[in-house]
């Protein structure tokens, strides 16, 4: 993370530069149309004031077509400059989308909460659009018609001229900064509100189950009302300030548009232009007061922009900047004295790991937890670096491969795997993308879930809740391990496939699992369950980081140790159990 | 559908807003009579300016109304803002609730993501409705009604050719408001949907990287944004044509009225005064229809998530359980499931099942997965109701129970506890809030959880992240567990309470569990064979039917 960028707006103005054209004149057709505005209701003046005076009609003939042509060229212009400043910020926005979908993708673990990512991606994009609609566009167009109403009224009056200068200065310069003031503090009181507020709802959303067991849904929702109240009467406070800005918006037009009269007047104006400038005022001072509006939309949307500024800014990792490809197939993996410490002082997780797993070997590790199992998964799929030792693929260093390609040789079932909200079939389809109905058969039959996909009316199509909550944990480690089958690495990690699944089930899944891995790819399971251990061609203990015990699992339950322990209260237990079964 | 500006059922729900809104419309008719105010001084002012004097009378009044105006716009922004702030509060207090109210399985249902957006953003779309819309909607009421009353007053065949041409506003406005309106609710759907499915990528990115599918799935991301922009432009176009069109009418009709004024002008038929006032007020006519329409399309993300905040809070009123005092089952009492069969949406769960439990019995479930263990722990729990049968505990049928009263006789241990971002210690004390620190130190050394604890930086005070990032999944089991022993209940439901522990910490907590059971009434849904060692009786879940694999107590053989 470089930190956040002083300029998020740099940052986005930057972004927004293969669409420069389309902004620019997005900002000139604003102006246009704030101009034709003002122009029309000036000329509208002039003209009823010089008909009082009984001209003769063709003298007025060109201000008539004037207003004509203002009023129709007003409506169009607005509506040209808001389709083209809309579009412009649209497309903007979808490549800002993907962009920080792609940072946060590069990155090597994400370490923000959800709600945090929702409300980046919803609400800080966003905040890139509104800078450019509701603050660039019409601040642009109001500084440009403020400048052109000045020298417009000095034609006429100078002095005029200055007051309303003083007035525009006011409305366009100092009322936007008292509103940028308050808006920040508001802000900066809002925000911790906000958030906690939508921490509360994930919390009795997601946790409803949790809170109506221990009866303490009342006093969550307690809490949650309290802060709600709180922010409400926060949000009270705060718009009484808020709205004496635009009061003194309001206060101003008025006295500018009296000032530029009395000072038209002693410098002997005549009648009908005294009109026209008054008019003029008011028109331009509330052409000038939108940067009031505009400066409290930018100091709201800071926060948002500063946040995926410093996202964009973040260069994700080159995609393909070097680095060696990965061929389909069988592949050799050596760990050479691996060690791995994830905080300095603390006791290593893998402590001088060494394994050889040549291409088609099976090999278990076992170990209590906290061995180091989930961090021997973790560094051979490359998201953990060792600080000591190295890990090679076919003689090389893992890290000599590039990040995308590491899957297609080493991957599988990792810790947690994540169910997707979408069909079974999409879900699948992350493993292998385009593989046939028969693919998809096969890795799922393997991991046990066919029959339960054939049952459903919607087969492939049937869609999973969110983080697969429509699923029972079963079903979501069968379609998960159904889903590392599929993609079939040449080094398959398995890290707990069998977790959640009762004994019978469990064997039949790790024997139908490692009868669907294709000759001559290896395996790395990892289990804490001993059963079913007894084809593989190696089995590690784990404990503290070290390989305690190794050998097959004939040997191993000959030896005495932590491995035979295990087994037999396992075993005991498990034969019980089975004894039982009608 | 065709949607009000107002929704009515918002006084009958919120009704502390009510009075506010009643200021907010006398403030509307105080601001008509102010517009006209200021109109006929500013004409004054000009008529007099026109022969080269200083009118001080008529500019005194500009300056008053003026300053009056700035007063008011002060008072309904205050105003509006307080209604606005109510209105959410209410509505997040609300919808929170209703998830609480109608349990758990009402809310897997729902995708919670989206429950998570309307509670903050969905519902902060209103702040545009109330302080925007809503009291440009009561000025388009009160002030061309004033305005065509002062020109009445003054020039009797403006006001006509205005009353007239001014419904034309609201006509055009509604045949080409309709369109955006569907086009609109579209897209907050869309929108919804966006935010739901970019949390679950963001959630599977581990996931997505594990098999390399991260960069590629930028794609998808921008496929969803670009079909966002294609559904948005789509109804900007027709939103901001109505605008145009409106607008138009407007400048067309002001026209109508001005043509008139300026040959009587000309003729020497009407006064400058009277002639200025008309120009200056005629658009103030038109204008805050035209302002109301504008509005009506930013302020509909407000409106649109309103409708789905009422709607999503009044949806399925509480079961009537409520008959005098309800029952309060106790839990030393008999478990009896009778003749109970559950269905879902799509399957079966449980199929006919009777059982009895008797106090101090500790029951085993096992079955493959899938085949309705929980759903008899769901029963119990009352997240669950039987589509036939009863449950009944003590005598007394969960139905009609106070499910509250209940729970509190009970301890729970899911498969996948939801631990809170809140301190550790939170998390355990999660049914009794007020325990003290120290009196946790059993239930966390029961739970095998001490030296997780010990791990953290601050110990029990150690505050976790949202859905209990910082703890891994089996040390949330941990806590889950402490919060079990902490509740100390008669009944005891347990969903593969070790299931996340390896064979070392299991053996720990299962002596634990053990001392946990003893005493109390427990049922236990257990994958593994080490939990069926101390069980009483075992039963067998299978395709929805249950079997008893001990032979029955003597009592129970008989039926």
């Amino acid at each position: 993370m470089n930190g956040t960028p002083r300029h998020p707006e740099r940052t986005v103005l930057r972004l927004a530069r293969p669409y420069l054209n389309r902004l620019v004149g997005a900002g000139l057709l604003a102006a246009g149309t704030e101009f034709a505005g003002l122009a029309l209701m000036a000329t509208a003046t002039w003209l009823l004031m010089s008909a009082a005076g009984r001209p003769p009609l063709d003298r007025l003939t060109v201000a008539i077509v004037a207003v004509r042509a203002l009023a129709i060229s007003r409506g169009v212009l607005r509506y040209t400059e808001r389709l083209a400043g809309h579009d412009a910020v649209l497309r903007l926005i979808t490549d800002v989308r993907a962009r920080v979908f792609a940072t946060l993708a590069a990155r090597p673990a994400p370490r923000q909460r959800a709600g945090d990512a929702l409300s980046r991606l919803v609400s800080d994009v966003e905040a890139v659009q509104d800078l450019l609609l509701r603050v660039l566009v019409p601040a642009a167009a109001a500084v440009l018609v403020s400048a052109v109403a000045v020298g417009g009224a000095a034609l006429v009056s100078p002095a005029a001229a200055g007051a309303l200068a003083v007035g525009l200065l006011v409305a366009g310069v100092a009322l936007p900064a008292l509103a940028t003031a308050l808006t920040r503090r508001a802000g900066a009181e809002l925000a911790p509100l906000r958030g906690a507020l939508a921490t509360d709802a994930v919390d009795l959303t997601h946790g409803a189950a949790d809170l109506a067991a221990f009866g303490a849904t009342g006093y969550a929702l307690h809490a949650a009302r309290e802060r709600a109240g709180r922010l409400a009467r926060l949000e009270r406070r705060l718009a009484a300030t808020g709205f004496a800005v635009d009061a003194a918006g309001v206060l101003l037009s008025g006295l500018t548009a009296g000032a530029v009269v009395l000072t038209a007047l002693a410098a002997g104006v005549d009648g009908v232009l005294v009109g026209v400038l008054a008019v003029g005022t008011l028109a331009a001072v509330e052409i000038a007061l939108a940067l009031v509006g505009a400066a409290r939309q930018w100091t709201g949307l800071r926060t948002g922009l500063a946040r995926v500024a410093a996202l964009l800014a973040e260069t994700p990792a080159a995609p393909a900047g070097g680095g060696a490809g990965v061929e389909p197939g069988p592949h050799a993996v050596r760990f050479e004295e691996v060690t791995v410490r994830y905080r300095d002082g603390a006791a290593p997780a893998l402590d001088g790991f060494s394994l050889d797993l040549p291409p088609g070997r099976r090999v278990a590790v076992v170990g209590p937890s906290g061995a180091g199992k989930s961090t021997l998964a973790a560094v051979l799929t490359g998201t953990v670096r060792p600080q000591g030792g190295r890990v090679t693929l076919d003689g090389r260093e893992l890290s000599a491969y590039r990040g995308e390609e590491l899957p297609r040789a080493v991957g599988g079932l990792l810790a947690e795997a994540y169910v997707f909200h979408a069909s079974v079939r999409e879900n699948l389809l992350l493993g292998r993308p385009g593989a046939g109905d028969d693919e998809l058969a096969a890795a799922t039959a393997a991991a046990g879930l066919l029959d339960w996909v054939r049952a459903q009316p919607a087969g492939w199509e049937t869609v999973v809740g969110e983080e697969g909550g429509q699923l029972s944990g079963g079903q979501r480690q069968r379609l998960a391990l159904a889903r590392a089958l599929l993609a079939a690495p040449g080094v398959l990690v398995l890290d707990e496939p069998t977790e959640g699944l009762d004994p019978a089930a469990a064997d039949a899944v790790l024997r139908s699992t490692l009868a669907a891995t294709p000759a001559g790819h290896s395996v790395l399971l990892i289990s804490h369950r001993l059963l079913g251990l007894t084809e593989l061609d190696e089995i590690l203990v784990l404990d503290a980081g070290r390989i305690t015990q190794r050998g097959r699992h004939a040997d191993l339950v000959e030896a005495p140790g932590w491995y035979r322990d295990q087994w037999l209260l396992q075993e005991a237990a498990e034969r019980g159990y089975l004894a039982l079964a009608p | 559908m065709n949607r009000r500006p107002f929704d009515p059922r918002l006084l009958r729900r919120v009704p502390a807003a009510r009075r506010d809104l009643a200021v907010l419309a006398l403030l509307g008719v105080l601001a008509a009579g102010l517009v006209v105010a200021q109109a006929t001084t500013l004409a004054a002012l000009l008529a007099t300016g026109f022969e080269g004097r200083v009118d001080r009378p008529a500019l005194a009044g500009f300056v008053a109304t003026v300053a009056a105006r700035a007063l008011l716009i002060w008072a309904q922004g205050t105003v509006s803002a307080r209604v606005a702030a109510t209105v959410k509060a209410t509505l997040r207090t609300e919808l929170l609730g209703a998830v609480g109210r109608h349990g758990p399985g009402w809310v897997a249902g729902q995708r919670a993501g989206q429950l998570a957006t309307l509670t903050g953003r969905g519902l902060d779309a209103l702040d545009a409705y109330f302080t925007g819309y809503l009291p440009q909607l009561v000025l388009s009421v009160t002030v061309p009604l004033a305005v065509l009353a002062r020109i009445f007053l003054a020039d009797w065949s403006s006001a006509l050719i205005i009353a007239v041409t001014l419904p034309l506003i609201p006509i055009f406005g509604a045949l080409l408001g309709w369109q955006a309106q569907a086009a609109t609710e579209r897209q907050w759907r869309r929108l919804s949907r966006l935010g739901g499915h970019f949390l679950d990528m963001v959630a599977g990115l581990p996931t997505l990287r594990a098999f390399g599918r991260a960069r590629a799935q930028t794609e998808v991301v921008r496929r969803m944004a670009d079909g966002h922009r294609v559904a948005t432009m789509k109804t900007l176009r027709i939103a901001f044509l109505s605008a145009l069109v409106l607008e138009l009418v407007a400048t067309l009709s002001v026209a109508l009225v001005a043509v008139p004024v300026g040959v009587r002008l000309l003729g020497g038929g009407l006064a400058l005064q009277t002639a200025l006032l008309v120009l200056l007020l005629t658009p103030e006519a038109y204008l805050p229809l035209r302002a109301a329409g504008a509005r009506f399309h930013a302020s509909m993300e407000g409106l649109a998530a309103l409708d789905e905040a009422l709607t999503l809070s009044a949806r399925a009123p509480e079961p009537p359980r409520r008959e005098g005092a309800a029952a309060v089952p106790d839990g030393r009492g008999e478990i009896r499931f009778e003749s109970v069969t559950v269905e879902y949406e799509r399957t079966t769960a449980l199929r006919d099942v009777s059982l009895t439990i008797r106090p101090g019995e500790r029951i085993a479930v096992i079955g493959p997965s899938g085949a309705g263990k929980s759903t008899l722990l769901g029963l119990l729990l009352g997240f669950v109701t039987p589509t036939v049968g009863r449950v009944t505990v003590g005598g007394v049928d969960l139905a009609d129970a106070d499910l509250d009263a209940w729970r509190r006789q009970l301890a729970w241990v899911p498969q996948r506890a939801h631990l809170f971002a809140a301190s550790v210690a939170d998390n355990i004390r999660l049914g009794a809030p007020g325990t003290p620190d120290a009196a946790l130190a059993p239930a966390v050394r029961d739970a095998a959880l001490d030296e997780v604890v010990a791990g953290l930086p601050d110990g029990l005070a150690t505050v976790l992240g949202e859905r209990g990032h910082g703890l891994s999944s089996g040390q949330r089991q941990r806590v889950a567990l402490a919060r079990a022993f902490l509740r100390d209940a008669p009944v005891v439901l347990l969903d593969e309470p070790t299931a996340r522990l390896d064979t070392a910490s299991e053996t720990v907590v299962l002596a634990a569990t053990r001392r946990l059971v003893t005493g109390r009434t427990a049922l236990l849904v257990a994958h593994r064979p080490a939990l069926l060692a101390d069980a009483d009786r075992i039963l067998r879940v299978e395709h929805g039917r249950v079997t008893e694999l001990t032979p029955a107590p003597v009592g129970e053989a008989a039926r």
